[in-house]
């Protein structure tokens, strides 16, 4: 590129930023992180002895992460200082009768060795029960201490729990720090490491992970209205994909993540569209004189589930991806007359959503088949913008305690739980992402 | 990349005018030095880095001077720490215009600014019938003065719902002007849902101050 060149697209660029300016911050230190309180049963929580790894010098530090990642699910509980529980060589076994008289259903220890490249542990998990074998595996850990520890303890979870673990996945969510300053942060599962993606003087919401991880889109007001960007977490570049009159908002990645569903208003009231990533090749998909919102594809991508007011108050529906005019929506949600905010398990077996029930805004998971519903909160702090992990074992959504905004963590069945909370902000509109490999 | 000059400048919309331009050009300039496509960029925003927040996904072809700040890893690693592109975005709003010069409001009804609106209401109340009907005849002669009519509803309820509810309180007081002889082509109704609460707590009264729409030119 010629200086004439490049200084005539600078030109161009500087016309097009108006009297906005953006400023590149070179950022890793200096967040607040966020505290995780565990609450949830005993009974329905997993007791282990996690005796930790013996070797290196970075074998307590791995171990540390896998311990807190088992002990931050909810799903776990570590028995403290059981008898017996030394660190032990990968090659012996500990007493695993102590281990189970101390409370412990099964036992993990582990050996890490330097290798050429990096380090490998070997890690054992036993039943204490049954004093059998439940898993021997060997994990190559390069630079990354701390997603080894991820991929250690999703193992882990895996063995014992016989689901998918998801402390590999990225946690999306949004910062509220004050009156004007808002922060679209990625950080890991537990909330642990943010980095900020997007700093903006106004709202941002109704965050969706793109299957593959890689890109988010959002709702951005940083003109002053709601606009839909596609922001990819790769390089880092970012594009408003409907920015039509009036309100753009809701998007909702497709299972293949070639297409997004959203809710527009530029004809009138909100209504259902989708187009492709990009923002071409724009059809709508409901035709009514009420609102249409919050679009959310099935896990196999042939239906979308949406809130539609049209029976007079919100309630969820469902329709073929085509739309309406491939067959009538089908209404879904009939307990209660406010049910908003509907997300499929990644299983598609199940739907959350916000319930109002006696004035209360409650995280609801239903079972498609049965339509039997569950309420896995006390909707005592105002619930919102529910999703699934990637397991479809947990739910995550929005909530306040003590007026301040926390990121809750539920399982499906409402008993364990996690709350993610700031110091000195509110927190708000979580997303998952499936588990990085 | 070149950009850690302008770390700590805090660059306001009232920073004067030779100040902005220059940080503009310093920033732009420097976002020229590497090649990243800007042709597709939002107005608001510059883009004047590559290197993504992901940095565990390889991120192949950095070209320019920013590449020694970025430490993108492959492997099992899905998390290394590196150094990530944050975007900050100033306002693009100027502010709301407030009192009235107009002689001919003596009433004082074009400093009137928001309509109010009942609890799951979304009716113009003839209250305010007179308040639309002074900024329409204000408006009768200023014909390029674009008028943003901002929606918002108070804190109860889903955040996406609430968006749409403010807008059809919008896309009502944008009805009512458009009868009163605006054309809606002057007017765009947008909404904030319960994003932007003009009033904090949970009071019957901060809700009812909340539920409104803004009239901005």
């Amino acid at each position: 590129m010629t200086l004439t060149t490049q200084l005539a697209n600078c030109l161009l660029i500087i016309r097009r930023m108006g009297i906005a300016l953006a400023l590149l911050v070179t950022h890793t230190l200096g967040l607040a992180q966020l505290t995780v309180e565990i609450g949830g049963a005993g009974s329905q929580q997993y007791p282990i002895a996690q005796l930790g790894f013996v070797g290196d010098a970075i074998a307590d530090e791995l171990s540390a992460i896998v311990s807190n990642d088992l002990s931050k699910s909810g799903l776990f509980r570590l028995i403290p200082n059981a008898a017996g529980a030394v660190k032990t060589d990968y090659t012996q076994t500990p007493n695993t009768a102590a281990l189970r008289n101390a409370g412990a259903d099964a036992a993990v220890w582990g050996t890490l060795q330097k290798t050429s490249t990096g380090y490998e542990l070997r890690l054992r998990i036993q039943d204490t029960v049954r004093s059998t074998a439940i898993d021997n595996a060997v994990f190559t850990v390069r630079s990354d201490v701390r997603f080894a520890g991820h991929q250690i303890a999703d193992r882990i979870y895996e063995k014992i729990t016989g689901q998918k673990g998801f402390f590999t996945s990225r946690l999306a969510y949004v910062t509220h720090l004050g009156r004007d300053a808002f922060e679209l942060r990625v950080s890991d599962w537990d909330g642990q490491h943010p980095q900020v993606a997007l700093r903006s003087k106004e709202p941002l919401m109704s965050i969706s992970f793109s299957p593959d991880n890689t890109r988010l889109a959002y709702v951005s007001f940083e003109s002053r209205k709601a606009v839909i960007y596609v922001h990819d977490l790769v390089s880092g570049a970012r594009k408003p994909v409907a920015d039509y009159r009036s309100s753009n908002s809701a998007p909702s990645f497709s299972p293949t993540g070639k297409s997004l569903a959203a809710a527009l208003s530029r004809d009138g009231l909100a209504q259902i569209y989708s187009m492709d990533t990009n923002g071409n090749n724009l059809s709508r998909l409901t035709q009514n004189n009420a609102i249409d919102t919050e679009p959310t594809f099935s896990a196999d991508g042939t239906q979308i589930y949406f809130v539609s007011d049209r029976g007079g108050q919100p309630q969820i529906y469902r329709m073929p991806v085509t739309g309406v005019g491939a067959g009538n929506a089908q209404r879904v949600t009939f307990i209660g007359d406010y049910n908003v905010s509907p997300s499929l398990s990644p299983d598609g077996r199940l739907l959350t959503y916000i319930a109002r029930r006696n004035g209360r805004f409650i995280t609801a998971v239903m079972d498609l088949n049965s339509q039997l519903e569950t309420l896995v909160s006390d909707g005592s702090g105002a619930d919102e913008s529910p999703s699934f992990v990637s397991n479809s074992q947990f739910v995550v959504f929005a909530s306040k305690v003590k007026e301040r905004g926390v990121l809750v963590l539920a399982s499906i069945d409402g008993k364990v739980r996690s709350t993610l909370s700031l110091p000195n902000a509110d927190i708000r509109e979580p997303a998952f992402s499936s588990p990085l490999k | 990349m070149s950009t850690r000059f302008n770390t700590n400048i805090n660059t306001r919309i009232h920073t004067s005018a030779t100040r902005i331009v220059l940080l503009l050009s310093m920033a732009v300039l420097a976002a020229c030095a590497s090649k990243v496509r800007l042709d597709d960029l939002p107005a608001v925003v510059d883009r004047p880095n590559s290197g993504g927040i992901y940095s565990g996904l390889d991120s192949t072809t950095r070209s320019g001077a920013d590449s020694s700040s970025v430490n993108a890893t492959t492997g099992v690693s899905g998390t290394a720490a590196s150094s990530n592109q944050i975007t900050t975005i100033q306002a693009g709003g100027t502010g709301n215009t407030t009192g009235s010069n107009n002689a001919a409001d003596a009433a004082g009804l074009l400093a009137k600014r928001s309509v109010y609106f009942d609890y799951d209401s979304y009716e113009v109340r003839d209250e305010f019938k007179t308040v639309l009907q002074a900024h329409a005849k204000n408006l009768s002669t200023k014909r390029t003065v674009k008028i943003a009519l901002e929606g918002h509803t108070d804190e109860r309820g889903g955040a996406e719902y609430n968006l749409a509810l403010g807008q059809k309180r919008a896309n009502a007081v944008l009805q009512t002007l458009q009868t009163l002889g605006v054309p809606a082509t002057q007017m765009e109704a947008v909404s904030f849902g319960k994003e932007k609460p003009k009033a904090q707590g949970t009071s019957e009264a901060g809700f009812a101050e909340n539920r409104r729409v803004d009239i901005r030119y």
